[in-house]
């Protein structure tokens, strides 16, 4: 039904109909400050694709392009292969949204949302929209305004998963959320892509629901993509190691090869990409030995790239 | 099929899902035959991608402890111990340091615990 106002999409290649969200050298400026720096970044159908970096770093700027909130005054976007602005039809028909201040209207009941969105979207599944509301324990005559923050996220959610879309795009939903409402969002996020070619985009800072649920994790620092790949790359690339000294150390120990460096006295733990041979050589050359190799969470590879000073 | 994830151990997750179902094997709380959840299954129980949960799945097949059949899904393999020695031992490890850390704290010296360690493998129930 929806397909049939996408005639752009119908016209696609395979290949390219595999592309959900092609951003390319995407600059933006908010005044003299650059909130989005030649970001490039591609979202493959059937992807989890995890956007993470501290607040200000850029990720609800990028989000806002991709629904065509914002006009890409540099560099160009594209969803499933439309421009956003110039189409927002064809893509805000095929995209659910949830967003951390999940702007919902206040006054109305959720039988009175349901209906709304059911007007917007031509795909709206009522029946689905009815179990998850079941699933959610809304009830349906009350009032938005009147629903704790838990329900009011249930709610949102609800509108951004009722009409099957392609993509979802949730910016930082578990925001002050209770664990019990996090999990149903987690929840969501897994079985839209458990369903054949739907795809989602999810920022959060929270990193242990990103490495659980991630295929590919794009970290943003000052606007910039410092790091984008699979999740399972980013993982098995760094290593922490704990070092011991043989004497105390006063002052950090000088480690080329280190993202982070943490500790006192004789002990002290490094978090390294890839570098692992350099940093032993120095270690030894400190009269160091490395009494402990493990795999880091993808929390400390942020920690320690978030620290990382500018080259 | 119980499995815990634990975010906070470093070990990835598909290796936590391949590690517990060897487990659960080699103590006998899957048997031979026994159905594994489905791929979807499974990621929607312990919320995690269902990549994950398949990659895990290759992982337990390359190694004989599950095989998977086309459109039927995946059943524990009838082949003998599971369990190579390295993951026997790697399973095992984390726990006798433990063991003999607190040992050492309470001034228990090895050949006491081993003499302890035998007299409660008694009590056990045989195979």
């Amino acid at each position: 039904m929806s397909s049939a106002t996408l005639p752009h999409a119908v016209a696609a290649k395979p290949a390219e109909a595999q592309t959900i969200v092609q951003v390319e050298h995407l600059t933006r400026r908010f005044g003299r400050r650059a909130a989005l720096d030649d970001v490039s970044l591609s979202i493959r159908r059937g992807m989890v694709f995890g956007l993470v970096g501290e607040n200000g770093a850029g990720k609800t700027t990028l989000i806002r392009h991709l629904l065509g909130l914002l006009r890409a005054k540099q560099g160009s976007v594209r969803v499933f292969g439309l421009d956003p602005v110039l189409d927002p039809v064809g893509v805000l028909g095929r995209v659910g949204y949830l967003s951390e201040d999940r702007d919902l209207p206040d006054w109305m009941t959720i039988t009175q949302l349901i209906r709304y969105n059911q007007a917007f979207y031509p795909a709206w599944d009522n029946t689905f929209a009815e179990r998850l509301r079941g699933d959610f324990e809304l009830d349906p005559d009350q009032q938005i305004r009147r629903m704790s923050r838990g329900q009011r996220a249930r709610a949102g959610l609800l509108a951004a998963l009722a009409h099957r879309p392609d993509l979802l795009v949730l910016d930082e939903p578990s925001s002050g959320l209770d664990p019990v409402v996090r999990g149903d969002i987690l929840t969501a996020i897994i079985r839209t892509v458990a369903d054949e070619g739907r795809t989602v985009l999810f920022s959060s800072h929270l990193l242990d629901e990103v490495e659980r649920v991630a295929d590919h994790v794009a970290f943003l620092r000052h606007g910039r993509v410092a790091l984008s790949a699979p999740l399972s790359e980013i993982l098995e690339s760094h290593r922490r190691l704990v070092l011991r000294f043989a004497d105390s150390q006063s002052a950090r120990p000088e480690l080329p090869g280190a993202l982070s460096l943490s500790g006192a006295g004789h002990e002290w733990t490094v978090v390294t990409n890839g570098q692992i041979d350099a940093l032993r050589a120095a270690a030894a050359r400190l009269g160091a030995e490395i009494v402990d190799e493990t795999a880091p969470s993808l929390d400390e590879i942020f920690v320690a790239r978030s620290k990382m000073r500018e080259a | 099929m119980q499995i815990r994830i634990s975010n906070s151990d470093g070990v990835p997750i598909y290796r936590q899902i391949a590690n517990q179902v060897k487990y659960l094997v080699a103590v006998g709380r899957m048997s031979v035959g026994e159905q594994l959840p489905t791929v979807r299954a499974l990621a929607e129980q312990l919320v995690v991608n269902p990549n994950t949960v398949a990659r895990a799945y290759r992982e337990l097949e390359t190694e004989g402890v599950i095989s998977t059949r086309q459109g039927s899904g995946a059943f524990v393999a009838g082949n003998g111990s599971p369990l190579a020695l390295r993951d026997k031992q790697r399973l095992l490890n984390e726990r006798l340091d433990m063991l003999l850390a607190e040992a050492s704290h309470l001034n228990v010296d090895v050949s006491t615990l081993i003499k302890m360690l035998r007299d409660r493998s008694r009590h056990l129930p045989a195979e």
